[in-house]
């Protein structure tokens, strides 16, 4: 409480002095990482999803979240732009503490976030250009025609022609659709894009396409970018960064849920078994539970 | 001594068991008592807060024009076949379920009186907004629901617009401002059906029929039905938006958001016209003493 009455506008505490060793009259700059989450703590309907998770990404970075499946990707990201409330810490975006911000407040940050839904989360009343133009309706004043220029320019960046402009969500392939997530997240040139699983049900010549268009987005905007994934090529094609979760139930209490945090190429190279393994594909100790517990049975 | 220190021992166990068995029970019927009740008050508390939160976003500003049209047409205009046609029927319905029992007091040219206080005060606008629970309502909780499940409420949140404002307040909006017109056209058109059957098909003196109408039909009775609608317009967009907002996954999810936005409407539309009825009776006493009654 003490701590909230000194720092009222949720602002990331400034690193100290002694974090760093400064000379006297040596200028230094602190650069804080644009997003950093402390001790994050989240459960779902009371079961606990991710524990002490600690992360922070630096302006620029493109980081993959790996992890097998229910392992609290999904929620992390969520968690990360505040469509989930978590149960204990806090994720500081530009030094704002998200979860701690007012309704309205908290509306405009999101406006800096450009966020890719695994099925893609196209709203089914709009075609596809009404859903590429709604944010630049709802928050500028541009004209219909700059409208029109914009969304023919995203999705022309994303590799989809005019002529589907006036098709409906429910007309279109899951890649497409995908791609038009894509171009909708980038319509209003956010500062940090959260893909959530963009290779899932695509088939491999489509998750190529899809990893190639993040490598291009990353290359025509500055933006920081967070991939969770479970497919291994779309982390080591596309991310500075990997870092892997581990589900809470197979963990003992004192284990950490973040298995691996480092670069792409050394992930192999991992002490961990249970990261190697996963890299590898392979589910010898998962079959053997199987096993055995068909055995018990 | 041996058998009989035996024979008590089992009896004491069988005792003892039976004893625990309805302990068990006892426990386990508190313990879902229990779970009930935490359940509703969770529910009735999440169903709070989402008010909260709509009356603050409804202060705040109107939505575009663009997204309150379609929500005003869907609920306004696509409604008014069905109310009007369930407003005649149930006006005709008045006119033949009464018409024996006065008959029999030689007191039928008085039916103008209860049919068209009836639809005014009660059937108008409760039917009305059963209608709208049950063909708008259902909708609005299957539609949301169905965005729900499909992240597309997630996905207006990211895009930095407030899904309650862009949502609700359209809806609840059209449900507020157009349930009374809707009110007024089944009382209308419950008037008609009611008047038609009992003049041309019960023959009853068209003179008397709209002189008794005119003498205990007031324009408090009017205005009572139509505020009354308002609270049920309000209440219908509520509850069905939040059993929208709140959708379980799948198909079963939206399924359920769909019939319990219905049965709570329902349920909420008895309970406030009972609470209003009694409230605006008193209004209607305390200015107007010498209210004449019908019989």
């Amino acid at each position: 409480m003490a701590a909230d009455a000194q720092n009222p506008l949720n602002l990331i505490p400034p690193a100290s002095p002694t974090d760093r060793a400064v000379r006297p009259g040596q200028q230094v700059s602190v650069e804080r990482p644009l997003i950093d989450i402390q001790d994050l703590w989240v459960s779902l309907e009371g079961h606990p999803v991710l524990r002490r998770i600690r992360l922070q990404v630096p302006r620029g970075q493109t980081l993959a979240i790996i992890g097998e499946s229910g392992c609290g990707k999904t929620v992390l990201l969520k968690t990360l732009i505040a469509l989930i409330r978590p149960s204990r810490g806090k994720v500081y975006f530009d030094g704002l503490d998200l979860h701690r911000l007012s309704e309205k407040e908290l509306t405009r940050q999101r406006r800096r976030f450009g966020f890719v839904f695994q099925q893609a989360a196209l709203f089914d009343s709009m075609n596809v250009y009404q859903n590429v133009a709604f944010p630049l309706r709802q928050h500028t004043e541009k004209s219909e025609e700059e409208i029109r220029q914009i969304v023919l320019a995203r999705l022309a960046e994303v590799g989809l022609s005019p002529k589907i402009l006036n098709k409906m969500p429910s007309e279109l392939s899951g890649g497409m659709r995908k791609r038009v997530g894509l171009a909708r997240a980038l319509v209003l040139e956010p500062e940090v894009i959260l893909y959530d699983e963009p290779t899932t049900g695509l088939d491999p010549i489509m998750s190529d396409v899809i990893n190639e268009l993040i490598l291009q987005t990353r290359k025509r905007h500055p933006v920081t970018s967070i991939i969770v994934t479970h497919d291994m090529r779309t982390a080591q094609k596309t991310a500075d960064r990997v870092v892997m979760l581990y589900p809470l139930s197979r963990l003992q209490p004192h284990e950490p849920q973040i298995l691996y945090d480092g670069p792409p190429d050394q992930i192999e190279q991992s002490p961990d078994e249970r990261v190697r393994e996963f890299v590898r594909g392979e589910a010898e100790q998962r079959l053997q539970e199987i096993r055995s517990g068909l055995s018990e049975e | 001594m041996t058998a009989s220190a035996n024979s008590s021992v089992i009896r004491s166990r069988r005792n003892s068991t039976w004893v625990e068995s309805i302990g068990q029970y006892l426990a386990d019927w508190i313990a879902d008592l229990g779970a009930i009740i935490v359940g509703g008050l969770t529910e009735l508390g999440s169903f709070s807060v989402f008010c909260l939160r709509t009356c603050r976003w409804l202060m705040f500003r109107l939505p575009k024009w663009e997204t309150m049209i379609p929500n005003f047409y869907q609920i306004g205009v696509m409604s008014l076949p069905v109310i009007a046609l369930t407003g005649t029927f149930i006006g005709m319905v008045m006119a033949v379920q009464s018409y024996t029992q006065f008959r029999m007091l030689n007191l039928e040219t008085r039916l103008g009186a209860v049919i068209n206080m009836a639809l005014v005060r009660e059937l108008g606008p409760v039917l009305a907004a059963t209608m709208l629970a049950g063909r708008v309502g259902s909708a609005m909780a299957a539609q949301l629901g169905t965005m729900r499940i499909t992240e597309q409420i997630d996905a207006l949140a990211v895009l930095g617009t407030n899904p309650i404002h862009y949502l609700v307040v359209p809806r609840f909006w059209a449900c507020f401002v157009l349930i009374p017109m809707l009110t007024l056209v089944a009382d209308f058109m419950g008037m008609l059906g009611g008047g038609f059957y009992s003049i041309y098909l019960l023959g009853i003196d068209f003179h008397h029929y709209v002189q008794n109408s005119r003498e205990f039909v007031g324009l408090f009775d009017l205005f009572a039905g139509v505020l009354k609608s308002c609270f049920f317009g309000a209440a219908i967009a509520l509850i069905a938006c939040h059993r929208g907002f709140h959708c379980q996954a799948g198909a079963e999810g939206v399924g359920r958001a769909a019939t319990t936005a219905f049965v709570a409407s329902f349920v909420t539309i008895l309970l406030l016209d009972l609470i209003l009825g009694i409230i605006l009776e008193a209004i209607n006493v305390a200015l107007w003493p010498q209210t004449p009654k019908i019989l």
